[in-house]
């Protein structure tokens, strides 16, 4: 049986554990509350953005002369896989679920006897990815967006896609990053980027509406050379919103979870704190009775 | 005048990636094309267009104009919907000419010290022109 002093000083270290968790729960809920307005706000250009492509991609064929960001490179063999992860940890499985997603990828592609190529957005990812494919990570963004993720921050990162695909370094990319769908769930989703596939969204089908025909100025090619590149970021921007949202959503949980383990577990040591201290009260006191009895 | 030809409106959008920055029925628009501006009126025929950096003006049915000041992007005209997605949009009235003025300065010095770096220098360019554009519209 530990001692009294032992038992209170685990019970100060626990409980000061609850008040560094509790604290932390608190930033991430107001985080949360600003990466969510954020990603909100994000949603209605990314949605207008593939509209407009989708819209333009029907007036047009494609064929070997269409931009790589459309038509592909021909090929199917090398794979970019841009995974989404945060920068920091104690959020739960935020950052294990994207990881499994990407390592399963990964593997598939592999068996199918593919290449394929890891570009790391945040940290975490790049830690546990570079275990088993310590050589296939091409480059790593750290501490992109720390105080507020802004449109250029996504413009870096597919920077550096579209110089890879100039060189042609690979052949299609899909990005993997976690869905904000709401506080208590993030989906971990992968998306292919390159070539462009439109993504299934309700509102892109709403109003396609009937099939027009538009004019271009300056022209088709040009209008699309500007488009795909800049669809390519919005896309890459609303993923890395959705992922930073879903970071401070699992950080929340994760730390109110752990308030409420600590909470029970100073229950517990308080309990047996008392227990102790009890039977060290009736053990002196026997003493002294079964002294006085013995005079 | 716009007035005189129809006083039909048409819904107007003008979105940048932080946020929308319009969403209202307008009479006309005007927007800076690449090719050269251009207004719509409802019933326009179907446009897809990429901007230069200037000013969208919107007509509103109250009589009122609105100006809004865009760093380039694309505008989509369809039968019913006119969107613009910009690239960095700000109202004209917000624009603030010493501001503006200073980071001109500070770009036309870093022009000078990235001489050699034609990616970097070419950047600056654009974003003096982005500047430039900036300061003619706080004029008007």
């Amino acid at each position: 049986m530990p001692s009294l002093k032992e038992f209170r000083n685990r019970i100060v270290s626990v409980k000061s554990t609850r008040k560094i968790t509790s604290a932390m729960k608190m930033v991430a809920a107001s985080k949360l509350r600003r990466a969510q307005s954020h990603a909100e706000a994000s949603h209605p250009y990314a949605v207008r953005m593939s509209n407009m492509l989708s819209r333009l991609i029907a007036n047009i064929n494609i064929n070997e002369t269409s931009p790589v960001l459309l038509g592909g490179t021909g090929n199917q063999n090398v794979h970019l896989l841009v995974v989404i992860t945060s920068d920091r940890g104690l959020c739960g499985g935020f950052n294990g679920s994207i990881v499994r997603l990407a390592r399963q990828k990964a593997r598939d592609l592999l068996d199918e006897g593919k290449d394929v190529k890891i570009l790391c957005v945040g940290r975490k990812g790049r830690d546990v990815l570079k275990r088993e494919y310590a050589g296939r990570i091409v480059y790593t963004f750290e501490g992109l967006g720390r105080k507020k993720l802004t449109f250029g921050d996504a413009m870096q990162v597919s920077q550096y896609v579209l110089d890879m695909i100039t060189r042609r370094e690979f052949d299609v990319c899909t990005v993997v990053y976690n869905q904000f769908k709401s506080v208590m769930s993030q989906l971990p989703t992968a998306q292919q980027l390159i070539p462009f596939a439109p993504p299934v969204m309700e509102e892109a089908k709403a109003d396609t509406g009937p099939k027009a025909l538009y004019e271009f100025e300056p022209s088709e090619e040009e209008i699309l050379e500007a488009l795909l590149p800049r669809n390519l970021s919005v896309q890459i921007f609303r993923a890395m919103l959705d992922s930073a949202a879903g970071e401070q959503a699992a950080r929340m949980t994760a730390m109110d979870n752990a308030t409420r383990n600590a909470g029970d577990m100073i229950n517990k040591l308080t309990l047996r704190y008392n227990r102790a201290r009890q039977a060290y009260i009736t053990k002196e006191l026997i003493e002294i009775i079964s002294g006085a009895e013995a005079v | 005048m716009a007035e005189t030809f129809t006083n039909k409106t048409i819904p107007f959008e003008l979105v940048s990636p932080e946020r929308v920055l319009a969403s209202e029925e307008v009479l006309m628009v005007v927007i800076p094309g690449e090719a050269g501006d251009f207004g719509v009126l409802a019933d326009h025929a179907p446009l897809l267009s990429s901007i230069r950096p200037g000013v969208v003006f919107l007509h509103l049915p109250s009589g009122e104009i609105k100006k809004i000041f865009v760093a380039g992007g694309f505008a989509d005209v369809n039968g019913t919907l006119c969107t613009v997605l910009a690239e960095e949009a700000v109202n004209v009235a917000e624009l603030d000419r010493a501001q503006i003025e200073e980071s001109l300065k500070g770009f036309q010095e870093s022009l000078d010290l990235s001489k050699e770096d034609a990616v970097k220098s070419a950047y600056i360019l654009q974003q003096i022109g982005v500047a430039q554009a900036k300061l003619a519209a706080a004029a008007i």
